[in-house]
């Protein structure tokens, strides 16, 4: 009796150990393929930016090593830090359009009633639309003459003939590009805002209320606070998104007019995919990459920040 | 919740939100109303509001004069990549997501956080070098090498969202399972995958729409013109013919890349907000 309980007890604590033992070894069997991709794609050409960014890479042919003279050239490339120069105030202007507006919109439309849920999707369609999409459709929006806008703003005559030609002057251009991204990108700010404020128990806006509050006090002294993860959240997802904007500028304004709407990563694509200096591009997406972890970071520590006052 | 609402009369609010809903609707609308008029109306001066005859003219007219372009390939390249990438990025991550929760072995949390770290690196700063990569495996030009690297950005947020999702389900459940004698793929296959359905949702749609509208790399590592995504395509119409664009012809391949995402979307809104949500505060 005693004996054979012993043997059970011996033999199922083996059976515990070998089972643990499948357990781990079908673990590592079943991330192994979603490893292999990333090693693939992702680690590999990670480590490789490195090592042509300190090669002259040409198309074809063989590279040669040269230190760190990419680097040394991009500090002086007037044409890299123009480009550098106009991510950054593209950022500036995009970052908090998008967000004003989208809080508004999210004051707005945050009840659970049936309108507020109507409305809500309707600024949200442009969401699912790819911003390549986006970009095409408003290139045509502000034609002139055969443009719908254009000639609402005629009707309404706040503009005469002949029509203007914005994306031939750079500022109208690029306002032409910040419209299409408010246009398609504020509902999903919307909707993250929205989220924050609804996580926000109801019963402190009742207490202030109670206590003689007014809507804009409780606004400032309930709703901001109490947002302000979501908010560095919103904030981090805009200015990430808008140091790497691509599409909307080679669509509508291919970098025109004479050059002047050049964003960093354009400029990376011309000097990596139009004149083949994949070494350049490599280093030029290296400082790239170190300016966008030194947001992430800032990201990070905002964050921590604001979830420690809270 | 209305608590917080600015203190708006009921006829101010309405009207608020109906003016922003036709600054969101209308651009739409108009590019609609633009792919079906008749060819000649589509390019008039001054441009009319609505189709006074309609016609599918500038549909069929995708493709191009005398067919130098045959938008149904395009559609499909499209379609495979779009699929393609949902499907597979599911499968890896319900995989993986399952190891990491369920399975876990010495190393797995830190190779977890590591692979999610791509999300930090957006694939804008490696698509360099993933060229010559894609080049030296002979996947250079190629929409399996898209879809492959497609799945590969895609994998940090299905990864995330499915590693979560099996880590909430009860642990009891997988023990019953494996007290009956189920083997460990049909414990995941039979018990654990049916529970996590939103999960694997949520990841397949947004890689879908995310390749779906995918222009950049799509640009860069497809060369051979009837291998091009629909996006790319659109930019051949947009460069037009002797110089003049058909703005009909465009905006008939807007709308027919723009339709399958907005009908995705409103059939499972639920999974696509619920998705940027578990993201965002990732």
């Amino acid at each position: 009796m005693e004996a054979a309980r012993t043997r059970v007890g011996v033999r199922s604590r083996r059976r515990v150990l070998t089972w643990r033992r499948r357990r781990q070894l079908a673990g590592l069997l079943f991330v192994l393929p979603a490893l292999a991709c990333t090693t693939l794609f992702f680690l590999i050409p990670l480590g490789l930016d490195f090592w042509m960014s300190l090669n002259q890479w040409p198309l074809l042919g063989d590279h040669t090593f040269v230190g760190i003279q990419n680097y040394a050239q991009a500090i002086h490339d007037s044409g890299f830090l123009g480009s550098v120069g106009l991510t950054l105030l593209y950022t500036l202007v995009v970052t908090p359009a998008l967000l004003f507006l989208a809080f508004v919109l999210a004051l707005l439309v945050q009840g659970t009633d049936l309108a507020s849920r109507f409305f809500r999707t309707l600024y949200f369609l442009p969401v699912p639309v790819g911003l390549a999409t986006a970009s095409y459709l408003f290139v045509w929006l502000v034609q002139p003459n055969v443009g719908p806008i254009i000639r609402g703003l005629e009707l309404v005559r706040v503009l005469h003939q002949p029509p203007p030609v914005w994306l031939a002057t750079t500022i109208p251009a690029l306002a032409v590009v910040i419209g299409m991204v408010v246009w398609k990108v504020t509902g999903l700010q919307m909707i993250l805002l929205m989220s924050g404020m609804q996580s926000i128990p109801g019963s402190l806006h009742e207490a202030a209320t109670v206590d003689g509050a007014g809507w804009w006090r409780r606004f400032v002294h309930i709703t901001l606070p109490l947002l302000r993860p979501t908010l560095a959240l919103v904030l981090v997802f805009s200015i990430a998104g808008s140091l790497l904007a691509f599409d909307q500028f080679y669509i509508i304004t291919a970098g025109g007019p004479s050059n002047s709407t050049l964003t960093s990563v354009y400029w990376i694509y011309r000097t990596s995919f139009v004149s083949f200096h994949l070494g350049y591009g490599a280093a030029l997406s290296i400082l790239m990459m170190l300016a966008l972890g030194a947001v992430s970071a800032l990201q990070l520590l905002l964050i921590r920040q604001s979830a420690e006052l809270s | 919740m209305t608590a917080a609402r600015p203190g708006l009369p009921r006829a101010a609010w309405w009207a608020a939100c109906v003016a922003f809903g036709a600054l969101f609707v209308f651009p739409l609308y108009l590019t609609v109303a633009q792919s079906l008029k008749a060819p000649a109306e589509a390019a008039a001066s001054p441009p009319t509001l609505f189709p006074h005859q309609l016609s599918i003219q500038n549909y069929l007219n995708l493709n191009g004069q005398g067919g130098s372009l045959s938008i149904g390939e395009h559609v499909l390249n499209s379609l495979l990549v779009a699929l393609g990438t949902a499907v597979g990025t599911a499968i890896l991550a319900t995989l993986a997501g399952y190891g990491f929760a369920r399975l876990r072995f010495p190393g797995s949390g830190l190779l977890f956080l590591a692979m999610l770290a791509a999300f930090m690196i957006p694939f804008q700063a490696v698509i360099t070098p993933l060229y010559v990569v894609l080049q030296a495996i002979g996947l250079s030009n190629s929409l399996v090498g898209l879809t492959l690297v497609y799945i590969t950005f895609q994998l940090p947020f299905g990864l995330f969202l499915m590693r979560n999702s099996f880590a909430a389900l009860p642990s009891d459940l997988e023990e019953s399972a494996q007290l009956d004698g189920c083997s460990i793929v049909s414990t995941l296959w039979r018990v654990m995958l049916p529970l996590a359905v939103p999960g694997v949702v949520t990841t397949a749609l947004f890689s879908f729409f995310t390749s779906w509208n995918e222009f950049f790399a799509a640009l860069i590592l497809i060369t051979d013109q009837s291998r091009f995504t629909l996006p790319v395509t659109l930019s051949i119409l947009q460069t037009g013919q002797l110089g003049t664009i058909d703005w009909g012809v465009l905006e008939a391949g807007v709308v027919l890349s723009a339709v399958p995402c907005l009908v995705l979307f409103l059939l499972l809104q639920r999974y696509y907000v619920g998705g940027l949500l578990s993201g965002a505060v990732k």
